[in-house]
């Protein structure tokens, strides 16, 4: 029988591994070095957070295996994340898009978490991570409104950056078979709440920021199950190439 | 040799933040708990945030440190709950961190005097700074750009 809650537990240290990794590729590369740094930094905290998780998910897997085997040493079929976080950065504002999209998702998820699971350890991770997600939230909000309502090309790249990945805005909140068994059993959240209080958020801003963008379009799936985008496959060959070249290697 | 807790405890102030060399980490409340069983040391502490790449090194200094002054068993456990919050830091942590040109926190005010002149007419330049725990300001009055260590 799969093991639920291994599942439940990997799809979201994916989440925050896949984003993580996919902000550190800004690393010298911002727009100005604040940004730069802000990038990097958020990028350190949902690293922190994977590692976490994947910690606890080595522990209720008991095969022996430790968050780097995890992390370093398991395929794309076996990658849990959504298909947003996999998205490439693109310009600066389809970056922040991707970012906002994400953070109004974490933030919900880890509150409904703290407050409804019975898994002292999730509950945990929750808690600690809550406040680096809020930090995150309001970084990426103020840039949505600081683009949407800038100037005219900053609006119209941020139209084009909703105009293509609303469609993998909403995998997030569709339950998997592990959503739902982590609902029933207690340990994870309903994902019908944590829509509404998410959907609520993104829609404040995108209004503020006059976007012609809808959540009730057509959706993307399939990266809770293992069915990625061409790209995941690129992030996991460089992530991973060391791993994989010389297996073991340690600092 | 033998140790009491509070022997332990002032062995470990000697361990600070390795990116802010003027703090304890019992300054900084990441240190939680010291457990002593005859010659066996348990150590506790927690990250701020949880991607700081500070805890390996902090782990090993606690080691370090105890094991120098003749502490053989040493086992340093990392803890993430209860979560921890810049409430934790001491006073006088707060008055080192001032000293050292950086912004201690102080959720009780909106505004953040400038470590240097003490002004308080500062702006924001960007809510992250050179590591996890800092934003970056800027002092209107005298000028000079500093680090906040933000209330988290």
């Amino acid at each position: 029988m799969e093991n639920q809650l291994f599942n439940y537990i990997i799809q979201h240290a994916d989440n925050c591994l896949i984003l993580s990794h996919r902000l550190s590729e800004w690393c010298g590369h911002g727009p100005v070095l604040e940004q730069d740094i802000a990038m990097t930094n958020i990028s350190l905290d949902l690293l922190g957070q994977a590692r976490m998780l994947y910690d606890y998910a080595a522990k209720v897997q008991g095969e022996g295996k430790t968050e780097d085997d995890l992390a370093y040493l398991r395929d794309a079929w076996d990658f849990k994340n959504v298909q947003l976080v996999e998205m490439p950065n693109g310009d600066f504002g389809q970056t922040i898009m991707r970012q906002f999209l994400f953070d109004t998702f974490n933030v919900t998820f880890y509150r409904e978490l703290m407050e409804v699971s019975n898994d002292a350890e999730l509950i945990a991770i929750a808690d600690k991570s809550l406040k680096e997600a809020q930090y995150h939230l309001k970084w990426s909000s103020e840039w949505m409104l600081r683009l949407g309502q800038g100037t005219e090309e900053s609006h119209t790249r941020l139209q084009n950056a909703a105009n293509l990945l609303m469609p993998y805005a909403n995998e997030v909140v569709i339950p998997s078979e592990a959503d739902k068994v982590a609902a029933e059993t207690g340990y994870g959240v309903d994902l019908n709440n944590v829509k509404a209080e998410r959907d609520q958020l993104i829609k404040e801003v995108i209004t503020e920021c006059e976007l012609d963008a809808s959540l009730d379009g057509f959706s993307h799936t399939g990266g809770k199950t293992g069915t990625h985008t061409e790209h995941l496959g690129y992030v996991l060959a460089e992530m991973q190439f060391l791993q994989r070249a010389y297996p073991g290697l340690e600092w | 040799m033998e140790f009491n807790k509070l022997e332990i405890e002032n062995l470990l102030e000697q361990v600070t933040d390795p990116e802010i060399p003027v703090i304890s980490i019992r300054d900084l409340g990441i240190l939680r708990d010291v457990k002593v069983d005859n010659n066996q040391v348990e150590v506790d502490i927690t990250p701020t945030y949880t991607g700081c790449p500070a805890m390996s090194v902090i782990k090993q200094d606690i080691s370090q440190v105890l094991n120098d002054a003749g502490v053989e068993n040493v086992a340093v456990n990392l803890v993430i709950k209860p979560a921890w919050t810049t409430d934790w830091m001491t006073e006088d942590g707060k008055r080192k961190l001032r000293e050292y040109g950086i912004a201690p926190p102080d959720p009780s005010s909106k505004v953040v005097p400038c470590p240097r002149c003490g002004s308080e007419h500062t702006e924001l330049v960007s809510l992250f700074g050179s590591t996890a725990c800092k934003s970056l300001y800027k002092c209107l009055d005298c000028k000079e750009p500093f680090d906040h260590f933000k209330c988290h």
